[in-house]
């Protein structure tokens, strides 16, 4: 069970014929190619994907385009073909760039290189421990040994600052891969200038100045700590080819790359979907009872439920929302949560639960809808094999872990399968399992009352809005980069480019937070507009879904009204760009009043508001300007 | 395992790593007769042998090697010496 060998993707039975198939076929569908993308892989099979792939019409398909740029000191041709499957198993479209190993200096300082005619997205730095620190003499003085960490940590920071020169994507830095042999032993850390101790503190030092400078970091140190190196790198490969990182992990390899890339552009999955009886615990808790089921002290297979369900409970505290789909009587269902004193996970941090007869594909589609996230975003783990293969067959979208055998290794194969890849943390992903409690608590009082007015009335709603600024700068980049459906124009800005605008006098930025008689929603919506003649032109609109159907859109219409008066625009103009996902604000503008002023082929739709005749949207939230 | 069942799997990978499915492998086979077999996908070759048999072929074994039949050779004394 190694994340080398990608065995969280489920196996097919009939890979090698539709391989064969895809191999032979001159212009392979894109949609077959994600499809087998999402089996487990080996490097031989990837390398033949990746030839189709590169047959494939990709004008035919709906697949985000991106570029991939790898700066390196050693031979990393062999890793693209995994770089790319890994994106085409999230329906990204990746290019690759590698330049001549060694030479990624030259290409970044030369303007005319083919790097810079590549013009990539992203940029994966990778060096390794020899090119970085030599072969240090192991007699050299505590403070020498500490120089020689500093100068490598220079060097690549200062390749960083190259790049940011020139280029304004996501920078990835695969960190040092510790090959190097111990000289002491288990204790090499007390020989400061031992190779192994070098590199260890350069690791160390690469996280602290990649989170000061926004670089996201591969971290195969720790891949390798818990596959094994012997899994990722062959001494061998590195002396006849410069290859660092083996060919058989060159999947996985890809698969590191592909989930940061993919965290970037705010696809990687946000919901976890559990299946109870067998899942959550040992048995069924329609047959078994409280009493009978396993969870907890006593015996092994207890504490190895009790185990998953604490790094569950974690997963869901940092940011990830945990939903329920079990077949059971739902009273039943819930009796574990609310009796059993060994459950770790509470109710409470449960989004959405669901426990019926029905079939798990259409509960499923359910759960997105009411937690209006995409049914891609969810990923559903069940130990009942049948249960996996048909949500698998009637949902493609949906990640469905292949478990391994026991309850003690379900944690490990989520944490390797990676769906959850986040790049920072803010203090809303930690809220936000509290925010959706809140919702339900509010979906509640709506239920209970049908008048839709006298419901928003009774939320007692505050909209607070102010410009950007440096403290809501992560929420605001995070909002930029993953808000998929309530986003009229999908425009992803990196944190250089958001203060930018934030500096610019005739750009208005909007950050708003929404707060309620149930709590603070937390940062729910961005709004960019920039002066041009006398019109304000709205480049970005976004808000979370979590608020919809709130007179949100209409409070910030408000604001946004007022602001352009203030700067002296006549006209507010928006700008609808359609994406697989955004059909929800096809008609936002029309729903606000604005008049269409241009529509064109592809359904993108400019629109027009004469700021003088608007006369403000009445709305049941107050409207604040905070500090 | 037998010589010609180890020549039948090898030819088979040799077929999948360079991604044509009707070449024609022989004991004879040379890396120079076969379009596409490059340094690059020798190594992905050599790579996936090994890990098809659980083998380790090292760096002075991988040199010596002429033709087919040789690295075909070469996995049985690995096998057998278990």
């Amino acid at each position: 069970m190694r994340l080398a060998d990608l065995y969280w993707l489920p196996d097919a039975a009939d890979l090698t014929e539709r391989l064969r198939h895809a191999s032979r076929d001159p212009a392979p569908q894109w949609d077959e190619l994600v499809r087998l993308a999402n089996c487990r892989l080996d490097f031989v099979q990837t390398n033949r994907l990746d030839r189709a792939l590169q047959r494939c019409r990709i004008d035919d398909s709906s697949a985000r385009v991106l570029k991939l740029a790898v700066l390196s000191s050693s031979t990393v041709d062999h890793l693209l073909p995994g770089c790319r499957v890994a994106a085409l198993r999230r329906n990204l479209h990746l290019r690759t760039f590698a330049g001549n190993f060694g030479m990624y200096l030259q290409d970044l300082q030369d303007e005319d290189s083919a790097l810079h005619v590549f013009d990539p997205d992203v940029l994966l730095c990778a060096f390794h421990a020899h090119h970085l620190i030599g072969n240090p003499a192991p007699t050299l003085a505590a403070g020498e040994s500490d120089a020689l960490v500093d100068q490598a940590a220079d060097r690549i920071v200062q390749v960083w600052r190259l790049i940011r020169q020139s280029f304004q994507g996501q920078i990835i830095q695969q960190n040092v891969l510790p090959v190097c042999h111990n000289i002491v032993g288990s204790n090499e850390h007390r020989l400061r200038s031992a190779a192994g101790s070098l590199v260890e503190r350069l690791n160390a030092r690469l996280r602290e100045l990649a989170d000061e400078q926004r670089v996201d970091i591969i971290a195969v140190d720790r891949v390798t700590r818990d596959d094994g190196l012997r899994a990722w790198h062959d001494p061998s490969l590195w002396h006849r080819a410069k290859q660092e990182i083996s060919p058989v992990a060159a999947p996985a390899y890809g698969e590191l790359v592909a989930r940061l890339v993919a965290a970037q552009q705010g696809r990687s999955s946000k919901c976890l979907v559990l299946d109870l009886d067998n899942t959550l615990w040992g048995g069924v808790i329609g047959d078994d009872g409280l009493e009978g089921i396993k969870l907890g002290q006593g015996s092994a297979l207890g504490e190895a439920y009790v185990d998953f369900q604490h790094y569950v409970s974690a997963l869901g505290r940092r940011g990830v929302i945990l939903a329920v789909c079990s077949k059971n009587d739902p009273q039943n269902a819930r009796l574990p949560f609310d009796r059993h004193p060994e459950m770790v996970i509470k109710s409470e941090q449960i989004a959405c639960f669901v426990a019926n007869w029905d079939d798990k594909a259409q509960n499923l589609r359910s759960i997105a809808r009411q937690l209006n996230v995409g049914i891609d975003s969810l990923v559903f783990v069940d130990d009942n094999p049948f249960e996996r293969n048909f949500v698998r067959r009637e949902l493609p979208s949906v990640a469905v872990p292949e478990l391994p055998d026991g309850p003690e290794f379900y944690a490990r194969c989520l944490a390797d399968a990676g769906y959850f890849e986040a790049l920072h943390i803010t203090s809303e992903d930690q809220e936000r399992s509290s925010h959706y409690q809140a919702n339900m608590a509010r979906e509640q009082l709506r239920s209970s009352q049908t008048d839709i007015r006298s419901y928003l009335q009774s939320l007692d709603m505050e909209l607070r809005w102010q410009p950007f600024d440096r403290v809501g700068m992560l929420r605001i980049v995070q909002l930029i980069n993953k808000t998929n459906q309530f986003n009229l124009t999908t425009r992803r800005y990196s944190e250089s480019e958001v203060d930018a605008m934030m500096r610019d006098g005739s750009t208005v930025t909007l950050q708003l937070r929404l707060v309620d008689r149930f709590g603070d929603n937390g940062m729910i919506g961005v709004v960019v507009g920039r002066l041009q003649g006398d019109s304000l032109h709205l480049d970005t609109w976004l808000m979370s879904c979590r608020v919809l159907g709130r007179q949100v859109e209409e409070a910030t219409l408000n604001i946004i009204v007022s602001e352009a008066k203030r700067l002296g625009a006549s006209y507010l103009i928006g700008e609808y760009l359609p994406t697989q996902k955004n059909v929800l604000v096809r008609e936002h503008y029309r729903k606000l009043g604005f008049q269409l002023d241009d529509e064109a082929d592809d359904g993108a739709s400019r629109w027009l508001l004469p700021v003088e005749e608007f006369a403000g949207r009445p709305t049941f939230i107050r409207q604040t300007r905070a500090s | 395992m037998k010589q010609d069942q180890i020549l039948a799997e090898v030819s088979e990978i040799i077929r999948d790593v360079l991604d044509q499915p009707n070449l024609q492998i022989s004991a004879a086979t040379t890396a120079r007769d076969v379009e596409g077999w490059d340094s690059f996908n020798h190594i992905n070759i050599v790579v996936a042998v090994e890990s098809r048999f659980g083998i380790k072929i090292n760096t002075a074994e991988i040199e010596e090697l002429k033709n087919v039949g040789e690295f075909v050779e070469l996995v049985k004394r690995k096998l057998s010496a278990r």
